[in-house]
């Protein structure tokens, strides 16, 4: 099944129909279990599949056409409403609102952010000494794998308007920057939460460059800069790739945010999935949440295909 | 060949869909075993009590009343009768909105406590309306025949109430007052004994402690992270201060962008954004409320309007949210007044608004009987008086308001509030109405001119109960 491709399907499989059906079949059945055998192996996949993802995803579009709510009386007789959901999110300003702000969000955290950030520290621990190059991967990681409840409140701590640490280290008085600053404080929170996964990625991908080639930028003369876009960029262009997609994809389901500002003041940092969750969960409205919650699978599913694309051209090179 | 492969993936796929219906449907029935069947006798169960209450949190002391006096007194109780009970605790210590959540998504789930409090009386409308909740003598036949609901006030009872049937036993009622701190206005040069007859007289006393430094002068909930605080503690007392009412019983009809509420959000307006006599950063975050606790009992904030809870579970010496312990000398208290003398509902000079919560039955639960034995038990005169012996509030029975020794400020709530309050109304559309006028409040406090938010308001109005509703 890695086969999926047409432009890879076609040409071969077309004469391989038609002349030689059982050298084919052989070729299908490497393992020699049979279709019945196999299909009893793949079943346990396919049920969780369904359970959770088929499922859902369809209970969800159908949800999404009703007036589904939390309490009162759409609760217990959720009518049909046909796209009208859909018809609301499109022209709903505080949805499109939402929409522009996770775009500031992904930019800002993850493409800017994470990718840039954890690069960087790659590339400068690259030659960094072996105690210094720990002690800062060790850090950086701990914003990764502890509880994003936990960074949460270490974050309410530090940015805290009355006795924040934030405020006391800069002497910036009664700042509240949940409140003055509240994108940008979710920037940055995200940032601490995710560069981990780009420096990693990066750190090996530094690693795969040949050493020859930097050696020979190096007796070249040339400086950082033409080393980076003349030997390591073209080189990890692939890791680059694989990075800015799969972080674009997590940074835009992110939820943790919530947990500093819950979407306020107002709505300025109500990005997309705090937006389904407020109303969906704090205002009931189980059906409109149910819509919003199919078009993100639907970017979802963009930004996932584009990212299965380009990994296949990367392969095929 | 292709074809082929393609007709056994799609079984594959129907097999995986159909055993996952099977799984579901595995999860979906909830007929435990161990339910007796109708008229069989228990002789051991597990019932869950669940209240929005933790101990060292929110509502410490309705924990410790349900965890150390509750639950081995009515498993003793029973015992006695040959009962094995045991009785578990499920607490929590949530805004009030995230617990109403968590209760709806139980329910609708057929889960939940056997008994469930910390349900406020204006929810009963929309559970009733969703199936949630069933009137209590649907889930046991017994109820209707309670000692206690003759010592339970008609109007009482009507909290926790719809369409006419009791859903739940109401746990009291509560009044609205303006707190103030007795020694801040003293060093500001205002009188100890201070009652504002208007609104105007409200904002002179704000401009004054205004001279003081690092003083707050004054608290009006505003904004959507109060949540209900901000409609109950706020917006409706104004409201019923200009003479308007936000639902007209007698007309059936909602209040739109009226000149009352223009003038309600005009006093917003003054108070956050023109003179800056509150502080609107308070009111946009998460925990502003909690903060505005912590504010008047460290004596930075001069005046705040809350309800009787501030005093008896907020502000108590031994408290766990805003321990003061100088409360007793150092608070006062003044009635709400109307926008001037005489102008509020029905011709009032002063004006509160009341509500109250309660207790209600969890429908799917195993045993009814026990399940209303422990709720009536909760709700006796010994226990009540077990609960607030020595920490008073107005309880929903008459025979325990009786005996129990009133402080001087639960006393003015049942003398001088009482009278003149007024309620939110019943409806199911209430909530999000309420929602929409804590949004109005918080465009005003970020810097919306009142008319743009009560424009807004209008608009949010007509999605929720329809045009032909509004009043114009």
């Amino acid at each position: 099944m890695t086969r999926t491709s047409p432009t890879d399907q076609e040409p071969d499989e077309q004469p391989v129909v038609e002349t030689a059906p059982k050298r084919r079949r052989l070729d299908e059945d490497a393992a020699g279990l049979g279709r019945t055998r196999a299909s009893a192996f793949v079943a346990p996949a396919l049920v969780l599949i369904g359970i959770f993802l088929v499922f859902p995803a369809l209970w969800t579009l159908y949800l999404g056409v009703t007036n589904w709510q939390l309490t009162g009386l759409a609760a217990a007789e959720p009518e049909f409403v046909g796209l009208d959901n859909y018809i609301d999110a499109l022209t709903n300003d505080r949805f499109l609102d939402s929409v522009f702000r996770t775009l500031v969000f992904v930019l800002g955290s993850a493409l800017i952010g994470q990718m840039v950030l954890g690069f960087t520290i790659a590339w400068l621990m690259r030659t960094a000494g072996k105690t210094l190059r720990g002690i800062v991967e060790t850090l950086v990681l701990m914003g990764w794998i502890l509880p994003a409840s936990v960074i949460a409140w270490l974050w309410l701590v530090l940015l805290d308007r009355r006795e924040g640490t934030l405020n006391s280290l800069l002497g910036t008085g009664e700042t509240a920057w949940l409140l003055e600053y509240p994108m940008q404080s979710i920037i940055a929170f995200n940032i601490f939460n995710g560069t981990a996964f780009a420096m990693l990625l990066f750190s090996s991908a530094l690693a795969s460059i040949p050493p020859s080639q930097l050696e020979t930028a190096r007796m070249s003369g040339a400086g950082t800069w033409a080393t980076l876009r003349d030997v390591v960029f073209p080189n990890i262009r692939g890791h680059i790739l694989t990075v800015m997609l799969l972080v674009t994809l997590w940074t835009f389901n992110v939820f943790t945010p919530f947990l500093l500002t819950q979407g306020g003041p107002g709505q300025e940092t109500e990005i997309f999935p705090v937006l389904i969750y407020r109303m969906a969960l704090e205002t009931g409205q189980l059906g409109r949440g149910a819509a919003f919650s199919l078009i993100m699978i639907v970017i979802n599913l963009a930004i996932a295909l584009i990212y299965l694309r380009v990994l296949r051209e990367r392969r095929q090179k | 060949m292709k074809t082929r492969s393609m007709r056994s993936r799609a079984g594959g796929f129907a097999v995986g869909l159909s055993t996952a219906a099977l799984v579901l449907a595995a999860c979906g029935s909830d007929d435990d075993s161990d339910a007796p069947a109708d008229g069989e006798e228990v002789t051991e169960a597990t019932l869950t009590i669940a209240e929005n209450a933790i101990r060292g949190g929110k509502n410490a002391e309705v924990a410790e009343w349900v965890e150390d006096w509750v639950i081995p007194e009515f498993e003793e109780m029973k015992a006695e009768d040959g009962v094995d009970v045991t009785v578990e605790f499920d607490g929590s210590g949530a805004d009030d909105e995230d617990y109403k959540t968590s209760l709806a998504l139980d329910l609708q789930t057929g889960e939940g406590a056997d008994v469930i409090g910390g349900f406020d009386g204006i929810w009963t409308g929309e559970f009733a309306q969703a199936d949630y909740i069933q009137p209590l003598n649907e889930i046991y036949s017994g109820a209707d025949d309670w000692e206690g609901w003759d010592q339970v006030p008609e109007a009482v009872q009507q909290n926790m109430s719809f369409e006419g049937d009791r859903y739940g036993i109401p746990v009291g009622t509560d009044g609205r007052v303006i707190y103030y701190n007795t020694e801040l206005f003293a060093e500001a040069g205002l009188p100890e004994d201070w009652q504002p007859t208007s609104w105007e007289e409200i904002l002179d006393a704000a401009r004054q402690l205004q001279e003081l430094d690092g003083v707050t002068p004054i608290q009006i909930n505003a904004g959507t992270p109060m949540g209900e605080a901000t409609t109950m503690q706020g917006f409706l007392p104004l409201l019923a201060g200009t003479g308007a009412e936000i639902y007209d019983e007698d007309a059936s009809l909602w209040m739109g962008a009226s000149p009352e509420m223009q003038q309600v959000l005009d006093f917003y307006n003054t108070i956050y954004v023109e003179e800056e006599l509150g502080d609107p950063l308070l009111q946009q975050e998460a925990a502003g409320r909690d903060n505005s606790f912590l504010m008047f009992s460290e004596h930075e904030l001069g005046m705040l309007i809350e309800g009787d809870y501030l005093w008896r579970s907020v502000i108590t010496p031994d408290s766990d949210i805003a321990p003061m312990e100088d409360r007793d000398e150092v608070v006062g208290w003044a009635k709400i007044p109307a926008v001037e003398p005489g102008a509020g509902v029905g011709g009032q000079d002063f004006v509160s608004m009341s509500g109250g919560g309660g207790q209600v039955l969890n429908p799917n639960t195993d045993y009814p009987e026990l399940a209303w034995e422990l709720l009536s038990f909760m709700n006796s005169k010994e226990a009540l008086l077990e609960r607030y012996g020595d920490d008073p509030r107005i309880t929903s029975r008459a025979d325990v308001n009786e005996e129990l020794d009133l402080d001087e400020m639960i006393r003015y709530i049942t003398d001088e509030v009482l009278p003149i309050t007024f309620y939110r109304p019943g409806l199911e559309e209430y909530p999000e109405v309420s929602i929409a006028l804590q949004e109005s409040t918080e465009a005003v406090v970020t810097g919306t001119s009142p008319a743009d938010a009560a424009e807004q308001y209008q608009s949010s109005l007509e999605g929720i109960v329809g045009d032909e509703n509004i009043a114009n």
